[in-house]
């Protein structure tokens, strides 16, 4: 697979490390919320026979975590975003 | 219709006239007690087992393609009951115990072949890990033997002794280990099931699933609905898609493990053996071809195929490990769907839509359980309760901490 | 005779060099031939039509292909560590001295002791094994399975290391062209001509495709020579890469392609400092599979004899390699392309004695018996085909001796690369074949015979638009005139007759009636068909018997061919080498060796080293006169407590964190905090995963008020990097926090021992007092009067100990230094043995008890875990099923009779208590002797083991036989009260 790295260009996704459904940055806060929500976040997954958005780290480059969409049927890629912007967008920011 | 040598012979001499269909082809009925959804391995092994050793009947198996079409026709081969943890052990000793009577219980030969397994030990770490394992198999009843560098050199003299980035120092075996006819599995359980009057029932897509007032009432299929009294699906690779139906996330992703055959070869390798320092396990068929696998891709994928880079470490692994198969040729790799679950371990339970329940999660480790999952998910549905090697198979472990972590890697499915 | 059946040179001259002479020898036999044979044809031109046994039957075969696509001429080629099993002889390229011998026979090709199987076939039906062998029970094991396995296989490996080697490359092209026959050389020609990046590949080692098997033309000239003109063409553009001998074997995602090149295989041995073969990873814009089409046969009753093979085959041979596969050859053909197969071999002066057309009605060849409306029901010959019984259209019956049979059932478009990515195939009716349909693989495009587009027309056609359209180009070149016959063919897949076997599967021996027990039997998906019977899953694949069993399963139906479909297409096209795939990756340079700042100087010493991961470090260094590893490692640890001992701990995994925001970052991944450590100071951190259990631990110490530096353990160094960096970008991306890896960049060793402030002192330029740099001080400081280096005062020994670390390339120099100006303390360097003796004498945790499945209160540091604060795995290590209070603590154990050994990975039972499940007490993590307590001792996970101390209990290695009655103690047995670090 092709990864095109939205600083580096397209980079082979074997200098990827992959860990799983972008849904991993919505962790919840520790001082508010219980063994259930994190349960849930840690645990369960959509799993989608599909577009799935997922996260993968450039190791063998810049240290880069990102959000690719991706199809999990085709392996078609469609979107390569920046984790960090990702994050920041869904409100993990002051 | 018996099988047996006598039989071979005498169909043999009358031109092979007489040779029965292996299962029917129903069509389906309006309602059954139960629908079994997939018609893989476990699914078949759940309706015979529930038909043979829990007398229940009105019973329909649903396989979206062929039967047999699941994992259990496109996976390595290997059964063994070496696990570590009490959760698990249990139940693959009992699995075990299951394929040694499996051919003579269900009259098929899957040619359950216990030939044995190494698995190899590259370091001291992995020495005490090993003793620590063997012994825990031991306790629970199964058997182990450590073996010292030069017994193992013994057994495979012409493995990468002299020459290796990670020497062989040692190996845990399991004696009883082996490797089964993997198809024949699937038809052995299919052709009983179907003498028990279990209706297999192929080319039928689970759609939906009909739940009122939180109790399962049957399933939509491609061939119209069809009632049940209670729902066991078991389409693990596709455990997430059909759960969906009843609005259900689950603690597992799909991904796609590729495994490898080599073009047939005069007999090589006689166990099964397993590489401690890189990503490759073999053994050899009855045919010859070397039967081989490493590390899934790690991402989640329903392609049913898999990408070059793992092809060529599963192949670094087995030169590193093999030197003369450098002219051996890979003929074939596949790939199916793994229901990869948050610790590596299965889940055989109940949820929370009555009658409805689940067996998935099998990681890459699916087919050695075929007849236990079966056995225990039939137990399950029958009475309700789980069958007291699955105990620790539940949903809520997670949510309770009791996760049966065998690789100690916590809830990253793809390192499982 | 020698080379008695090759063709007069002026009738069929072929593209061989007949003015050379190679010699090579088949089973012992020494024969000749000409550069440009293959060993199938050079085989043949000697008259020599036998060359193999199939895998079940161990029927006598021949070639029925020229081409990869070859079930029967499979034959071990050379000898010794290169001995290669399963070479088909229809690829394998002549050279001088080459060997071969055929296989899966005993005592001789020519007499096969277990042809007695195919005697016995009845018995051997499809599937007839799923039936029998279950009595008794033990048998199958000890009798049954063990005869099967030995008569398993084809070829035999050898045992010895492959001598050769292999590389692996990438390239990246704009264009990818799969195959060199008409259309892929005009898709190159319109791509190179439009100034792209183009890669033609070809698996054979003469570009042109079936234009080198035929004489018809394309433009002005033959059509093997335009090709060669084409050829030269391209090789003269710089945008243009031609690959012969290499095969694209695989589609994977997004345009890219595995081929293998052959660099060396038609070579006795590879030229110095050259590969066998290279595996090449290609990145593609576009790709267009120009891969041809292959024949199929028709089944009929023993339609597998040697002489008997595809019409295209015999046709090749005649043309490429001047070679008659007989004396007297028949053609039987359902289709026209059989015709032209009789008309050119008649043209070379061939006696074509009859053609067997399946066909009614219609034109009759001139000049040849052409029988319309027949068939060919059966042959004789057992070593060689002697004659074949043509039924006619009268339904006459007449037998024709012959020793040469051309088949042509039609031609299958190559579709196989199209389908990698599970795109299934559409049976086009008009061709009575599979084309290819939607969904392939991303940026493939297909043309010429691969499409189903059979003339030489359509593919220079279908090449040129092709590659036009995968690169957006307005115009392309014009087409040189060529032969645009139509395809006519009337379905025949096999010859309805008698009760003998009609082979579709030639190697799994697989026949008509396999395929009828599998539809009586109820094995009707084509899935079953194929898992039942072994069709289609030898060493070719199925190439040219799958269509046939998958259509003769539609008629037993009653479905259409396309209801019934065929299996799913997967790589490699083609079988591929191990070898290959591994490229240099084997060996000792299987992994890559990290080596740590003091190998050289442990290398000097004679030190034994130990991989760990890809490290290498040193396990223990020996002195003379020691002959017991653990004679070195006592006297280090014992050096070490009376004096002092370094230890290279490069290994360990070192971050520096740095920001406004550092110590807030370290509190949120820590389960401990750091905020409020003082400058100058370092602590010991633990660190959880999200769900509770222990990640990692390590020390961090804070050198500056927004600066960190963090170590990890040396399994860990990459992975807690990682985690670090998805912790903050993905979860606290406003924190004002940056981290780097410094593993690499700092040379670090441990000084421990009474006398190691002492030795330090003589080398760091600053004052390390006690008072001036105490217990958990860190800092950064110079050494030798000004090389920047960190000194950390922390012990993981339980000595008063620093961690010292300078720029990587002064670690060697460092070292030497530090033995050198310390020589008056009698200084000694420890490897890991001790090392690990001295930490579980203190009751550190490492490897063994860090194992991924433990919590903090498991490890007895369960008070670490702050819930003042929210970090990675607080909430999640509060579940029920991690806070048992009969839960796993660590323990320590020595054994009661101080004699008696310890094993780790053994386990606790109660005195007493059979050694079964439910008396499991837990396990030995980690176990070491000890030369200050004279005795073994370990550290090990009990159940409840917090209020076991004190108590007897039994360790039982099973697996050794060992049961023995040991001490609990406290894990900390060295120094409880840690008066000797503070010291």
């Amino acid at each position: 697979m092709i990864i095109h790295h939205p600083i580096l260009g397209p980079r082979d996704a074997q200098e990827f490390v992959y860990l799983g459904d972008a849904t991993l940055i919505d962790r919840p806060d520790g001082m508010t919320a219980g063994v259930e929500a994190f349960h849930d976040y840690l645990y369960n997954r959509d799993n989608p026979a599909g577009e799935h958005r997922e996260l993968w780290y450039h190791e063998q480059g810049d240290r880069s975590w990102l959000v690719v969409t991706r199809n999990t049927v085709t392996h078609e890629i469609t979107k390569v975003e920046l984790a960090r912007d990702v994050a920041r967008a869904r409100g993990r920011t002051k | 219709m018996r099988y047996s040598g006598f039989r071979v012979i005498a169909e043999a001499l009358t031109g092979h006239k007489g040779w029965k269909p292996v299962w029917r082809d129903p069509a389906p009925q309006a309602e059954y007690d139960y629908i079994i959804v997939g018609g893989g391995g476990h699914g078949l092994a759940t309706a015979y087992y529930l038909a043979k050793e829990f007398g229940q009947a009105r019973i329909a198996v649903l396989e979206k393609g062929y039967l047999g079409g699941g994992n259990v026709g496109r996976n390595t081969t290997i059964i063994r009951s070496n696990y570590l943890l009490d959760g698990n052990e249990p139940f693959y000793e009992f699995s075990l115990k299951l394929w040694e009577g499996l051919e003579q219980d269900f009259n098929y030969n899957s040619m359950v072949s216990q030939r044995g397994i190494i698995n190899l030990i590259h370091t001291d770490a992995q020495r005490d890990a090993a003793t620590r394992r063997g012994n825990a198999m031991i306790m629970h009843g199964a058997d182990a033997r450590l073996l010292n560098r030069d017994e193992v050199r013994a057994m495979y003299p012409w493995l990468n002794f002299d020459n290796a980035r990670f020497p062989i120092k040692a190996a845990l075996m399991q004696p009883r280990g082996g490797t089964v006819r993997h198809d024949a599995v699937a038809w052995g359980y299919a052709r009983g099931a179907d003498q028990r009057g279990v209706d297999l029932i192929q080319n039928c897509e689970v759609t939906g699933m009909r739940i009122e007032n939180g109790r399962i009432r049957g399933v939509e299929t491609s061939r119209g609905f069809i009632g049940a009294k209670k729902v066991g699906v078991a389409v693990a690779g596709s455990s997430s898609k059909v759960m969906a139906h009843a609005g259900m996330r689950l603690p597992i992703e799909s991904h796609v493990l590729q495994a490898f055959v080599s073009e047939g070869l005069k007999p090589l390798i006689d166990g099964v053996m397993t590489f401690g320092a890189g990503h490759f396990y073999v053994s050899q068929s009855d045919k010859g071809g070397l039967v081989f696998g490493g590390d899934i891709d790690g991402y989640n994928s329903y392609a049913q195929r898999g990408n070059l880079p793992v092809i060529e470490d599963v192949a670094e692994g087995g030169m590193a490990l093999m030197p003369a198969i450098g002219r051996v040729r890979l003929l074939r790799t596949w790939g199916g769907i793994m229901d990869m679950s948050m610790d590596g371990s299965p889940i055989i339970d109940k949820t929370g839509i009555e009658g409805l329940y689940f067996n998935g999660g099998w990681c890459y480790g699916g087919f050695k359980a075929t007849p236990a999952s079966g056995w225990a998910f039939a137990h399950l549905l029958a009475k309700d309760e789980p069958h007291k090697t699955a105990t620790a198979y539940r949903f809520d472990r997670f949510l309770k901490g009791r996760i049966i972590d065998e690789k100690g890697q916590g809830a990253q499915p793809n390192l499982h | 005779m020698s080379q008695s059946h090759r063709i007069d040179a002026k009738l069929a001259g072929g593209q061989i060099d007949r003015t050379r002479t190679l010699r090579f020898t088949f089973d012992g036999i020494p024969y000749q031939g000409h550069p440009g044979d293959t060993l199938a044809s050079a085989l043949l031109a000697n008259g020599v039509r036998l060359m193999g046994r199939s895998f079940k039957y161990h029927r006598p075969r021949g070639p029925i292909s020229a081409g990869s696509e070859e079930p029967n001429a499979l034959v071990e080629l050379r000898t010794g560590g290169r001995q290669e099993p399963n070479t088909r002889a229809t690829v394998a390229e002549l050279y001088d001295g080459l060997e071969a011998n055929s296989q899966n026979r005993w005592p001789s090709l020519r007499f096969d002791a277990m042809g007695i199987n195919d005697k016995l076939s009845t018995f051997f039906a499809a599937g007839f094994y799923y039936k029998t062998f279950m009595w008794p029970k033990s048998f199958w094991e000890k009798l049954y399975e063990p005869i099967i396995r030995r008569a398993a296989g084809l070829g035999s490996v050898t045992r010895e290391e492959d001598p050769d080697t292999y590389d692996k490359g990438f390239l990246h092209c704009d264009l990818l062209v799969i195959g060199a026959g008409p259309a892929g050389l005009m898709a190159a020609l319109t791509a190179g001509r439009a100034g792209k990046r183009v890669i033609l590949a070809d698996e054979d080692f003469r570009m042109g495709g079936r234009l080198n098997a035929e004489t018809f033309a394309v433009g002005d000239s033959q059509g093997a020579d335009w090709a060669a003109v084409s050829v030269a063409e391209l090789s003269a553009m710089p945008n243009v890469r031609l690959m012969t001998r290499t095969t694209v074997v695989g589609a994977f995602d997004h345009g890219i392609y595995s081929a293998v090149e052959r660099v060396s295989d038609h070579l006795l041995t590879p030229a110095a400092g050259k590969p066998r073969q290279v595996l090449w990873r290609i990145y593609t814009g576009h790709a267009i599979l120009a891969g041809g089409a292959t024949e199929r046969p028709i089944a009929f009753e023993n339609n597998d004899r040697p002489g008997i093979m595809l019409a295209g085959a015999l046709r090749a041979y005649a043309t490429r390699w001047g070679v008659k596969v007989g004396e007297r050859i028949a053609v039987f053909t359902n289709n026209d392309d059989g015709l032209r197969t009789a008309l050119d071999l008649q043209a070379k002066g061939v006696d074509v004695v009859a053609v067997i057309d399946s066909r009614e009605g219609g034109d009759l060849l001139p000049g040849i018996r052409h029988l319309r409306g027949a068939e060919v029901i059966d042959s004789t010959g057992s070593l060689g085909l002697k004659s074949i019984t043509v039924r006619q259209s009268n339904g006459r019956s007449e037998t024709i001796a012959v020793d040469a049979l051309g088949v042509s059932g039609g031609w299958n478009p190559n579709v196989n690369i199209h389908s990698h990515h599970r795109s299934r195939p559409v049976y086009d009716a008009s061709i009575a074949a599979f084309v290819p349909g939607q969904d392939g693989p991303q940026g493939l495009l297909v043309a010429g015979a691969a499409t189903g587009a059979m003339s030489t027309h359509a593919a220079l056609k279908t090449g040129r638009d092709a590659a036009m359209a995968a690169l957006g180009l307005g115009t392309g070149p014009d087409l040189p005139q060529a032969e645009d016959a139509p395809v006519r063919i009337t379905p025949l897949w096999h010859v309805g007759h008698g009760k003998g076997r009609a082979w579709i599967d030639q190697q799994n021996d697989v026949t008509v009636k396999d395929v009828k027990l599998a539809k009586q039997e109820n094995f009707t998906s084509v899935e079953h068909l194929k898992r039942y019977t072994t069709l289609g899953m030898a060493t070719d694949q199925g190439k040219t018997g799958n269509v046939i069993g998958l259509a003769i399963m539609a008629e037993l139906t009653g479905r259409s061919i396309p209801e019934t479909g065929t299996t799913i297409y997967r790589p490699p096209y083609t079988p591929v080498a191990m070898g290959t795939l591994a490229g240099r990756s084997r060996g000792k340079e299987f992994k890559p060796f990290r080596l740590t700042p003091s190998h050289h100087w442990a290398k000097e010493q004679g030190a034994v080293f130990v991989e760990v991961g890809n490290w290498l470090r040193t396990q223990w260094v020996p002195k003379a006169g020691e002959t017991e590893w653990r004679q070195s490692v006592d006297r280090e640890v014992l050096a070490t407590r009376k004096s002092v001992g370094i230890c290279d701990v490069t290994t360990l995994g070192k971050i520096d964190i740095q920001g406004t925001d550092a110590g807030a970052f370290l509190d949120r991944v820590y389960a401990n905090t750091f905020s409020t450590l003082p400058v100058g100071k370092c602590r010991y951190g633990l660190m959880l995963r999200e769900d509770g259990i222990v990640f990692d631990d390590g020390t961090t110490a804070r050198m500056g008020e927004n600066e960190y530096v963090m170590t990890t353990t040396t399994a860990n160094a990459v992975t807690v990097f990682r985690h670090l960096e998805f912790c903050r970008q993905c979860l606290w991306p406003e924190m004002d926090v940056q981290l780097i890896s410094t593993t690499e960049a700092w040379a670090q060793f441990s000084v421990a021992g009474p006398n190691a402030r002492k030795l330090l002192q003589k080398i760091v330029d600053q004052d390390i007092s006690d008072a001036a740099f105490p217990y958990m001080g860190a800092g950064s400081i110079t050494v030798c009067g000004g090389l920047r280096a960190r000194l950390f005062r922390i012990s993981f020994s339980g000595e008063l100990a620093y961690e010292i670390a300078v720029p990587t390339r002064y670690g060697d120099a460092l070292l030497r230094e530090m033995l050198a100006k310390g020589a008056e303390y009698d200084p000694i360097v420890y490897g890991t043995e001790a090392l690990g003796v001295m930490r579980i004498e203190k009751g550190h945790v490492a490897g063994g008890e860090l194992n991924g499945q433990s919590t903090a209160l498991n490890m007895g540091l369960g008070k670490m875990v702050s819930k003042k604060k929210d970090a990675i795995g607080m909430v999640l290590s509060q579940r029920e099923g991690l806070t048992e209070e009969s839960g796993y603590r660590l323990v320590g154990v020595k054994p009661v009779n101080p004699e008696a050994k310890l094993t780790a990975g053994s386990h606790f039972l109660e005195t007493g208590a059979a050694a079964v499940a439910e008396n499991d007490g837990g396990w030995l993590t980690s176990k070491v002797y000890s030369p200050h307590l004279g005795c073994d001792i370990a550290l090990g996970y009990l159940k409840g083991g917090d209020r076991k101390i004190g108590q007897r209990m039994r360790i039982v290695n099973l697996l050794a036989g060992l049961d023995t009655e040991v001490e609990i103690i406290s894990p900390h047995m060295f120094d409880p009260e840690g008066e000797r670090l503070r010291g």
